[in-house]
């Protein structure tokens, strides 16, 4: 167990090394863009040099990386092309609405998604199926585009909840809640119906094995052979699979942040790529494989706590 | 090398049989003529559209649709079917070549990890556990702030998302790979190149094209979610994800707008995932035989459900009727579901076991006894059923008893303990907490109560150290241990009788005999009945006052084990004894010629008249029902005067 939280945490070095490194490559590839983007299409070839030289986009690629590892390990994740803000103050005043949008998406799947995948697995008649074609369409809709849907029906339609926006907890609660609900729909839609087939599938084999038919036959009751014993074993795939779509889920706040206008991480990376903002785009980058990390230690932590073979050896 | 050439021969994939197998589910065959159409129509798409894409007429602005405009039109008069149809073309190209990039990276390094193993294997299996923790969608738009067009975006689409394929054809390979026709091509000196592409390239096809459905579908979206970003096209050309954004703009004066591009996808992602699906059941199927058999049994299936309802006439009496029996079975049929309908597994089964008393059910595998057990629990497998006769316990009926008594009988009235000890515990929980439990949902125990309790029934099945044990896990457990710990189980409720299904089948041979002594033990101290289900001769002898043997599904012979063991009364009975090694005299070990009839193939006079050395002409002509033979035994045989002569040594 304790291998296992070392391995990831060794893995976390490489890994951001790549992410990091990638994105500087990658970037630096077309020096112009940036202060073409700032610049517009007037710039002249002399203030572009100027803009470059000022930006330190004139020296080769690996000691800009340097310069901007450096700045990491001094806890500076250095400042946006665009206001020259401090890129961690910008991050850091959005990682919130980020973090809520995902975590509360993942409470949702994971509460619904194994409810349902559950009452599927032990009513496999028409509940059943119909949990099935359900999960089906949540697969099959992207999310921004329900997300649109949502809003063209609750929002424009009913006119009940809003169509954009965050509203802090601290400042109202009520509207707090209200602005994450077409959000965490539009999100925890797909998500959702993974895990209920994983919940189902897993929970189907498990009813099937040789202990569960012990358990009955020395009489314990279907209600703690179904919700202990069946679900803590079907847990164990199920808790890897949220773990793999807590980090899907990030991909998948870029568009949602992006549609329903909220000021997270995701809708930052999406509107800094179009000015060529490199620091953000890598401060955001840095920020979600941190988080990734975060998230797969946690997974693993679960998985041992529900599987005692990992838990011992 | 000519000699080895048909084992290699075996396992060429042929085409016609999965094709055929696809034509059979109507669901898949839609998804494939509804994604051919769509790949058709949008690549012939100047030729097919009723309009320029772009053309804006401002005259017939958002109007739903109509004939003249299939679709509608959008907010600058543009025709939307056009627009689907040659943002198609962008989308699916995009997808395409995603595609292609996933499987051009990921099938050959999944290959060659899997094939070559060492290091190189472990370098791919790291990195690919590093590329699946980047969020792909980042990478995307890192690309894109870099890079104009959509290539680069697909190409690395591709590359981020190819980790999934990579570990799945991995696996495959891995396994492929230990196969005997692999080994056997690699002997007669087949070059690694030529191994890989004639015997494992042709094994990996089928769950490689699973992966490359999931991932076509889910580059659409992702394709879409560019779009949407306004990364792939540059306006005013169309691609699916751009019309969402278009019509996204105007959702609240022309909501319609939405539906045309956004089904699109939805129907395409659908598709994609239908087809996968049928690849791999088709694959399962075609890699697992045993399943096309099993279906295959149930040709007769419904006659033999009607026979079932009936039960074979069974005259009262024949039984000797257990005025005192703890159990009474009489004419217990059991049917399970096949393909056709319902399978009759366990023909009017009839027999008794007294109080303290224990039974052997004797019989080759597949005969029904492990059946006939389970359903006195009403433990049936899914879909099965109890379709005739009764099960009179200790002066309660079992049949078609309200599910919630049959619960109350679980443990309390009867125990279990079966056949693979470490696979009757949960794994999850220590066997002290499992035992606990089991305790007090049986008996009205406090925690401590339940506790100083489960010690106790550890140190009865004689567990050393029973405190440490109860703290352990299931995977400590040596098999004998786990054993003793779900005999402890199945005592927790104190049960009248014990149904022991092949107890000591999975253990080694002097556990075998420790657990054999244990339960012998027990029955003496507890005065609990035990039906011990096995197919040892040697258990039956040691263990068992009498025996009821089966075969196909019927009990053929019921006695005492010294009156049976000298005079069997059915030639089957005969046969087993015969061929068990504990009992055989000099010489080549006799064995019982042919197999047993599977169920749904049963003859339809004495079901053992084709194996049966003494058979006579009015064998085959109707059912065979239990008659009483000498001291107080049963027997479903015409003719037990017949049996004898070679028995008669073997008794002793």
């Amino acid at each position: 167990m304790r291998r296992m939280i070392l391995r990831r945490l060794l893995q976390a070095v490489p890994l951001l090394l790549i992410v990091s490194s990638f994105t500087f490559v990658l970037v630096s590839l077309i020096p112009g863009s940036v202060a073409t983007a700032l610049l517009g299409d007037t710039g002249t070839p002399a203030e572009i040099v100027a803009i470059q030289r000022q930006l330190g986009l004139n020296r080769p690629v690996y000691v800009q990386y340097w310069h901007w590892l450096d700045g990491v390990l001094h806890g500076s994740l250095g400042s946006s092309f665009q206001n020259h803000q401090s890129v961690a103050s910008i991050l850091n005043a959005r990682i919130g609405v980020t973090l809520t949008l995902v975590i509360a998406t993942v409470i949702v799947v994971a509460i619904v998604g194994v409810s349902l995948g559950v009452l599927a697995a032990v009513r496999p008649g028409v509940i059943g199926r119909s949990v099935d074609s359900l999960s089906w369409l949540g697969l099959a809709i992207p999310n921004f585009w329900l997300g649109l849907l949502l809003v063209a029906f609750f929002s424009i339609f009913l006119s009940v909840l809003p169509s954009e926006g965050f509203v802090a907890f601290s400042t109202s609660p009520l509207r707090w809640l209200e602005s994450l609900v077409l959000p965490v729909i539009a999100l925890a839609a797909g998500p959702l119906a993974i895990v209920v087939k994983q919940t189902r599938d897993a929970m189907v084999s498990v009813l099937e094995s040789e202990f569960v038919r012990t358990l009955r036959a020395s009489g314990l009751g279907e209600r703690s052979i179904v919700l202990k014993h069946a679900l803590r074993n079907a847990a164990v795939p199920v808790v890897t699979v949220l773990g793999v779509l807590f980090a899907q889920l990030l991909s998948g706040t870029v568009i949602v942040e992006t549609v329903f206008v909220l000021p997270g991480l995701g809708s930052l990376a999406a509107s800094s790529v179009s000015a060529h903002d490199l620091p953000v785009i890598e401060g955001v980058a840095v920020y979600f494989t941190l988080i990734v990390i975060a998230i797969n230690l946690l997974t693993d932590t679960v998985y041992g706590w529900l599987n005692p073979k990992v838990r011992v050896t | 090398m000519s000699a080895v050439a048909p084992v290699v021969g075996v396992h060429r994939v042929s085409w016609t049989a999965p094709v055929r197998e696809l034509l059979r589910r109507p669901l898949a065959c839609g998804a494939l003529v509804y994604l051919v159409c769509l790949v058709a129509a949008c690549s012939a798409a100047p030729l097919v559209a009723p309009a320029n894409p772009n053309y804006e007429n401002l005259l017939d602005v958002s109007s739903g649709p109509s004939l003249a405009h299939l679709l509608g039109t959008d907010d600058l008069g543009r025709d939307v079917l056009s627009r689907i149809l040659f943002g198609g073309r962008i989308t699916l190209l995009d997808a395409a070549e995603a595609v292609i990039v996933f499987v051009v990276v990921g099938v050959p390094l999944g290959l060659v990890a899997g094939y070559l193993g060492g290091r190189l294997d472990r370098l791919v299996m790291s990195v690919t556990d590093i590329v699946l923790s980047i969020p792909v969608i980042i990478v995307l738009l890192v690309v894109a702030a870099v890079f104009q067009g959509d290539l680069p975006l697909m190409v690395s689409l591709g590359i981020v998302a190819s980790p999934s394929i990579i570990r799945v054809v991995r696996a495959t390979t891995l396994s492929v790979r230990t196969e005997l026709y692999v080994k056997a091509a690699e002997v007669i000196g087949l070059s690694r190149l030529q191994v890989l592409r004639r015997h494992i390239l042709p094994q990996v096809l089928a769950p490689a094209l699973v992966q490359v459905s999931v991932f076509a579908a889910a580059a659409i979206v992702l394709e879409a979610v560019l779009g949407y970003l306004g990364l792939d096209v540059a306006p005013p050309a169309p691609s699916w994800g751009s019309m969402i954004a278009e019509a996204a703009t105007v959702i609240d004066q022309q909501p319609w707008l939405m539906i045309p591009s956004g089904c699109v996808i939805a129907l395409t992602v659908i598709a994609l995932g239908l087809v996968g699906d049928a690849v791999r059941d088709i694959n399962i199927n075609r890699r697992s035989p045993t399943v096309l058999r099993a279906r295959s049994i149930g040709s007769g299936s419904s006659q033999n459900g009607a026979r079932a309802a009936e039960g074979t006439p069974n005259p009262e009496g024949s039984v000797p009727s257990g005025a005192e029996a703890l159990l009474s079975v009489r004419d217990l049929s059991i049917v399970l579901p096949n393909a056709g309908g319902e399978l009759l597994i366990v023909d009017a089964a009839s027999f008794d076991i007294g109080r303290g008393e224990s039974l052997g059910i004797v019989g080759e595998s597949g005969c029904g006894k492990t059946i006939t057990a389970r359903a006195l629990l009403g433990l049936l497998p899914p879909g099965g059923r109890i379709a005739g006769g009764s099960a009179m316990f200790d002066g309660e009926q079992l049949v078609g008893a309200r599910k919630q008594s049959r619960v109350q009988l679980r443990g309390k009235a009867i125990g279990l303990i079966s056949q693979e000890p470490m696979a009757a515990l949960d794994p999850a929980f220590t066997v002290g907490y499992q035992l606990r439990e089991v305790i007090r949902a049986n008996r009205k125990l406090g925690r401590r109560a339940a506790r100083t309790e489960s010690l106790d029934l550890l140190e009865q099945v004689r567990l050393p150290n029973p405190v440490l044990v109860a703290g352990r896990y299931p995977h400590q457990l040596s098999g004998g241990m786990a054993q003793r710990a779900c005999i402890a189980l199945a005592l927790a409720g104190r049960p009248k009788l014990l149904i022991a299904d092949e107890p000591t089948t999975a253990l080694d041979v002097t556990v075998q005999a420790e657990i054999l002594d244990l339960l012998t033990s027990l029955r003496h101290d507890t005065g609990m009945a035990i039906l011990f289900v096995t197919h040892d001769w040697g258990v039956v002898a040691d263990f068992c006052e009498r025996t009821a043997v089966m075969y196909a599904g019927q009990v053929v012979e019921i006695g005492g084990v010294d009156e049976m063991f000298r005079l069997p009364l059915h030639p089957y009975t005969e046969g087993l004894l015969a061929a068990n090694p504990h009992f055989a005299g000099e010489g080549p070990l006799p064995s019982i010629p042919g197999t047993v009839p599977p169920p749904g193939a049963w003859p339809s006079g004495c079901r053992f008249a084709p194996r049966c050395p003494y058979v006579t002409v009015d064998c085959k002509i109707s059912a065979i029902a239990l008659r009483p033979g000498t001291e107080g035994r049963v027997t479903r045989c015409l003719h037990p005067e017949r049996i004898g002569g070679r028995t008669t040594d073997v008794s002793s």
